[in-house]
């Protein structure tokens, strides 16, 4: 085939271009669907409640990601600020990841515990008057706003269809039992779905307001978890670089 | 000028073209690549190949090429306390490793951090290089992770967060008592007494506190006030002691300063707005609201005894 050719016949250019990138598409990618040793062995890590999951369907919703990643980088100065760099079995139940690419605020991977709920609440009511040279813009209405529960038992059945072991049968509770613990384990049965929504509400009351759940109970409860299921301490330093 | 010597070179066939012409004439000379250029390029392609066999690279079956390049660091060992060299293949994480392990072997600061880590509080207030390594260290980790609540300066929000740098403290102002707070938290709980007392009798304790700070004359709302404070009926000696002054084991404010926490007093103009605040307050409580989250697991012990110093000095106390 003469070079000529090709050029001259944009079709078959086209299909040349498309099969030369996707060869590099295919040996960068299809590999990761093969290599399971680069994800840690640790333990702790399960999927979110559902007052948690609604939380971080409010963060998409509200669009987070776009200012906030959720990915501390193995650097020094990140260690630093940030604590200890993301693990990929850290968000190996999270569809989709929300690593993100861009830090117009902080990062937000390891933000559970950092902060009281009342900050949370504060601050996610009116940023400036806990951080003055925030930029960050006010979200007034979660406060005011009843989080939508009807549909929290479809939301847990759609990522159960990607792999998320949220249980419908027995079988399944008695696995999420061995694997996470009972306590867990309940929070995880969809068909419980709402009922444990409700208790997690009723017992951490993340939002300040007794006897209310808006959607900033939701929200708060997501980012007080983030970063928290993997307790490192457990773990030598040198244990995570075997995984890269 | 270069116009001619392209044509002469074309004419006498020394250039070639690539052989195909556009719009009846118009032709691409096909000029060798400049030699330099050339081995610049085949270079590339030698050095990728040694690249690939030092650094990870390739994905092969279910694992990859992971290199034989290796990263030398030390750690301190979880069970001995002790350092240990380590070595490991070439990969981001060991080279975070050895990064830090290389920080912490930067002498100056290892001295200090050592140094720091074994004195006690008053030999580190003393000792003028100490300090000035507590107020470097201490700022960034202020910064990063106390400001967000008490702001950059420790001023805090009042009603919110406590203000750290004057001399009023709610779970005592010793470096030894910050270092606990800041280890475990705390947790602000003040009982509602809208459900036990009567709206007279919540007016009265309110005029009896504000009293106690010189915010209004003793009065017969007050005398009253005071025998629900110091009696059965409200109890609140309990906490904030017979003196008023506090109890910095229950967490609970002086209320004989002008220095107020939460309701913000000073602010107020007129006493009955003074007095319908503390009204309010009092009888809606504290639960849940006043939490300071425990930094035991988020940061070092040396950490937490630099910030205990750190925020003892934005106070001012010696």
């Amino acid at each position: 085939m003469r070079h000529e050719h090709i050029e001259t016949n944009s079709g078959l250019m086209l299909l040349l271009i498309l099969v030369v990138i996707s060869i590099g598409g295919l040996v960068e990618i299809v590999p990761l669907f093969y290599i399971n040793e680069t994800i840690e062995k640790v333990d702790g890590v399960r999927p979110y409640t559902p007052l948690e999951l609604r939380g971080r369907d409010i963060y998409v919703r509200e669009g987070c990601y776009l200012c906030h990643s959720q990915q501390i980088r193995p650097f020094r100065d990140e260690w630093l600020r940030y604590g200890h760099y993301s693990l990929a079995a850290e968000s190996q139940y999270d569809h989709p990841f929300q690593w993100g690419s861009k830090r117009t605020g902080p990062d937000l991977a390891r933000l559970g515990g950092k902060y009281s709920n009342q900050w949370h609440v504060q601050h996610l009511k009116a940023p400036r008057s806990v951080v003055p040279q925030s930029i960050m813009p006010n979200y007034p209405w979660l406060l005011n706003t009843e989080l939508d529960t009807s549909d929290v038992a479809d939301r847990m059945r759609a990522l159960r269809a990607t792999g998320v072991p949220y249980s419908v049968t027995q079988a399944e509770y008695e696995a999420n039992v061995k694997k996470f613990g009972e306590a867990v384990a309940v929070q995880l049965d969809i068909s419980k779905a709402r009922d444990s929504l409700f208790n997690q509400a009723r017992e951490r009351d993340f939002d300040g307001l007794p006897g209310q759940i808006t959607e900033m109970e939701a929200l708060v409860a997501y980012l007080q978890v983030l970063g928290t299921m993997v307790d490192f301490t457990k773990y030598d330093e040198g244990y995570f670089a075997t995984f890269r | 000028m270069s116009d001619k010597t392209a044509n002469t070179q074309q004419s006498s066939g020394t250039v070639q073209t690539t052989g195909h012409a556009w719009d009846g004439d118009l032709q691409e000379y096909n000029n060798p690549l400049p030699r330099w250029w050339l081995w610049c390029f085949y270079g590339t392609i030698v050095f990728s190949i040694l690249y690939w066999f030092v650094y990870p690279s390739w994905p092969v079956g279910d694992t990859w090429i992971k290199g034989t390049g290796t990263v030398d660091y030390t750690v301190v060992d979880k069970g001995t306390g002790k350092e240990q060299a380590k070595e490991y293949r070439w990969n981001t994480r060991s080279l975070l490793l050895e990064d830090l392990g290389a920080a912490a072997t930067d002498p100056q600061r290892k001295a200090m951090l050592a140094k720091v880590e074994a004195a006690d509080y008053d030999q580190i207030v003393k000792d003028p290089k100490m300090m000035e390594f507590v107020r470097s260290v201490g700022k960034g980790l202020f910064g990063d992770n106390c400001a967000a609540c008490h702001g950059r300066g420790g001023q805090g929000v009042v009603g919110l967060y406590p203000n750290l740098t004057d001399d009023d403290w709610l779970w005592g102002g010793k470096m030894a008592k910050i270092n606990e707070t800041l280890m475990q938290g705390r947790k602000g709980f003040m009982p509602a007494f809208g459900p036990v007392l009567k709206p007279e009798q919540l007016d009265d304790v309110a005029e009896y506190v504000l009293t106690l700070s010189n915010e209004a004359q003793p009065s017969e709302a007050s005398a009253r006030g005071k025998e629900i404070f110091q009696g059965q009926v409200g109890g609140c000696y309990y906490c904030h002691g017979a003196d008023a002054k506090g109890l910095p084991s229950q967490g609970s404010a002086n209320l004989t300063d002008k220095i107020w926490a939460i309701v913000n007093i000073p602010a107020l103009k007129t006493p009955q707005e003074k007095q319908a605040a503390l009204k309010t307050f009092i009888s809606n409580g504290v639960n849940n609201t006043r939490v300071m989250p425990a930094w035991k697991d988020r940061l070092s012990s040396t950490d937490i005894k630099l910030l205990a110093v750190y925020v003892h000095q934005l106070s001012g106390v010696k």
